[in-house]
């Protein structure tokens, strides 16, 4: 029987040291990219219909969960995915949307993790408003809203952070600055000294930071989230990291950036250099090294086998959850599906 | 001066007293409010502004900023964060203002508002009110008179409702806050300041349920919302002609009530569609597409429209031209005839 990825995802608790911290952020990140290469090479298998890499970015997502409490909500996209895994939503589940079958495979209640969004910026706004229905209701919930640079590009992010800012809502937009939107590159998207810079406009407080540095970006986030729970307001965060892979598995690169370029990302790997910080300060041992690997290799197996094993959905379950009770129109067009005897 | 010795004691009214349309909407606004602490409103300038239409005059004072606040000028935000609040068991109701400017929120009416319930397996839903104030026939300037709601009923998701009377504007709209789904209510605004002598409190027919608003054998004018009141019009002026016409306001588009129409052409036997907006690719063509599968047997003639031509929204000076009128709404139905 295969753990489930709460048991192997570390539990968000908070951590009772820096160093503690580290490793499971480490170990998380670990299991993060194990995750990620699994769910490429599931998709280059015809398993999963199509998959966008979280390759080089785990320090970001990994960070954006640490800093949040159980209660607390994030608004993922489709690049998230390890994000999501590390909230605690099974592998299965989470790569539900990109296997085809349904359109969010987890219920977000569950982990507090709103549905991975598609259409770029649009999850922004959602979060501002369940941060106010929230604190309407008197609980002091947070929102981490996940977006690219791309992204900041849209009126949708322009028009949440205004609300966000003009409201004090406890939202924190966590911009990760991965270079390329499929292959256009960040100076098309904004003449911008920065995209931190952008908060100035909304007059909130921006801050650009060293995206592949997991002690950074957890730190940055935890103030963040701290200033928003307090009623601080909204923060935006930038931060610098790279999209290692392709958009997708259908993507190519070599259309667009230079190799070197990549290379040379390589070398500022986020889990190459937590390990080295970790090993300079002895808090990774080898036997712990092995140890993340192991639960990695499992996780990964618990990935393969659950995105494999599933339940195909049944024609039954596009009418199901239309409307909370079906028209008679959606009915009558359930009955001649089945009665055509589609299976 | 004079001094009152006997109390004055206001005469019980013997009618209930008339009550306009925005005055129900109004009045829906607060009893919801009152009744569901959850219930929130907000858009712009429906605060201290009590909106543009003043649908919202008070509710800034009874409830309070929290519950009832002006926003950005951000459409899309709106409704983001109104799709937001509800997903945490918020009841959202966001004012439009003006039909056309309800457009930049296209995206996340489609893609988030009517599809969060069936992406999530209905594990999230998002009841929120979309109110719109629509249609013309007030002599407003550009963009200010669009009739939008063909695009939310070409929406799977969404209820779509717009009411056509005092009573139904109240009615409809506590329904719609009260109910489980998202919903478009449209708002004919040419009827806002319309009054009628009614019990608010008295109950109305449930959401997707068209109502017989005037009982006739020989054709059938199917309409809704701005609409209604011309084709009650024309069915008054036929039956000084001869012709027994009814008169269904679907109120409901989304759910569309089929049993309902297809009864009452089934019997007449004749049908003209009667609605504002542009006539090509809009909801008249699916009552019409709708009645003749079902009714196709008992038409004694093919179904016709009369509706908005299908032009952009003219000027104030030329918009006389593009309503419908009873005398179009008369004419198709004397073709009926002839051409049946």
């Amino acid at each position: 029987m295969l753990a489930s990825a709460q048991e192997i995802m570390s539990p968000p608790r908070p951590a009772h040291d820096d160093g503690e911290l580290l490793l499971r952020g480490y170990r998380d990140m670990v299991i993060g990219r194990r995750f990620d290469q699994q769910a490429t090479n599931l998709a280059k298998q015809g398993s999963l219909s199509v998959y966008p890499s979280s390759f080089g970015q785990e320090a970001c997502q990994v960070g954006a969960v640490t800093a949040l409490r159980r209660t607390d909500w994030l608004f993922p996209t489709y690049r998230d995915s390890v994000a999501i895994v590390s909230r605690g939503v099974r592998p299965g589940e989470a790569l539900t949307l990109l296997r085809g079958d349904w359109h969010c495979g987890y219920d977000p209640k569950a982990t507090c993790t709103a549905p991975h969004c598609t259409p770029l910026a649009t999850q922004a706004a959602h979060a501002v408003g369940l941060t106010m229905a929230a604190r309407l209701q008197g609980d002091d919930v947070v929102a981490v809203v996940l977006c690219g640079d791309g992204a900041t590009s849209e009126g949708d992010f322009h028009e949440a952070v205004n609300l966000a800012a003009v409201y004090d809502a406890p939202v924190v937009f966590l911009i990760q600055n991965n270079r390329y939107a499929i292959s256009v590159p960040l100076a098309k998207q904004t003449r911008a000294e920065t995209l931190a810079a952008k908060a100035a406009g909304y007059g909130i407080v921006g801050v650009q930071i060293d995206g592949n540095d997991f002690g950074e970006v957890h730190r940055t986030m935890a103030t963040a989230v701290d200033a928003a729970r307090a009623g601080r307001g909204p923060t935006l965060i930038e931060a610098l990291t790279y999209r290692m892979a392709p958009h997708t598995n259908a993507d190519d690169p070599s259309r667009y950036r230079d190799p070197a370029e990549t290379l040379l990302w390589h070398d500022r790997d986020p889990i190459t250099r937590l390990a080295a910080t970790l090993r300079t300060r002895g808090l990774l041992e080898d036997a712990t090294q092995l140890a993340i690997e192991h639960d990695a290799a499992a996780f990964a197996a618990q990935t393969r086998h659950e995105v494999t094993h599933y339940e195909k959905p049944a024609h039954a379950d596009m009418f199901a959850h239309v409307y909370a009770r079906p028209t008679p129109q959606l009915v009558r067009q359930a009955c001649e599906l089945t009665e055509r005897g589609v299976a | 001066m004079t001094t009152e010795t006997t109390p004055r004691i206001a005469a019980a009214p013997e009618t209930t007293p008339a009550v306009s349309m925005v005055t129900a909407i109004n009045s829906a606004l607060r009893d919801a409010m009152r009744a569901n602490e959850r219930v929130v409103v907000f858009g712009e300038d429906v605060g201290h502004l009590g909106g543009v239409f003043r649908a919202t005059d008070g509710l800034l004072a009874e409830f309070g900023e929290r519950r009832c606040f002006d926003t950005p000028i951000c459409e899309a935000g709106i409704l983001g964060a109104a799709i937001g609040m509800s997903l945490y068991g918020g009841r959202p109701v966001v004012e439009m203002q003006f039909d056309a400017f309800a457009y930049p929120a296209f995206e996340q009416m489609v893609s988030h508002l009517a599809k969060m319930r069936n992406r999530t397996r209905g594990t999230l839903a998002a009841p929120v009110v979309v109110r719109v104030p629509y249609g013309g026939g007030i002599g407003a300037v550009e963009h200010h008179s669009d009739s939008s709601e063909a695009y939310a009923a070409h929406t799977p998701g969404l209820h779509v409702l717009t009411p056509a009377t005092v009573a139904d504007a109240y009615g409809m709209l506590r329904q719609a806050i009260d109910g489980d789904d998202p919903v478009l209510f449209f708002e004919p605004k040419r009827l806002y300041w319309e009054t009628a002598e009614v019990d608010l409190g008295a109950d109305v027919p449930p959401i997707g349920r068209a109502v017989v608003r005037r009982t006739g054998n020989d054709a059938t004018l199917i309409t809704y919302g701005p609409a209604l009141p011309i084709a009650l019009a024309a069915a008054d002026a036929a039956a000084s002609d001869g012709y027994d016409l009814a008169v269904v306001d679907l109120r409901s588009l989304v759910p569309f009530d089929e049993e309902t129409v297809c009864e009452a052409v089934q019997r007449t036997g004749r049908a003209v569609v009667v609605h504002e907006a542009s006539g090509f690719g809009g909801f008249g063509a699916e009552i019409a597409a709708r009645v003749s599968e079902r009714c196709f047997n008992y038409l004694e003639s093919p179904v016709r429209r009369v509706t908005g031509l299908d032009v952009p929204y003219p000027p104030p000076q030329l918009e006389r031209f593009y309503l419908p009128t009873a005398a179009r709404v008369l004419d198709a139905v004397a073709a009926l005839f002839t051409d049946g």
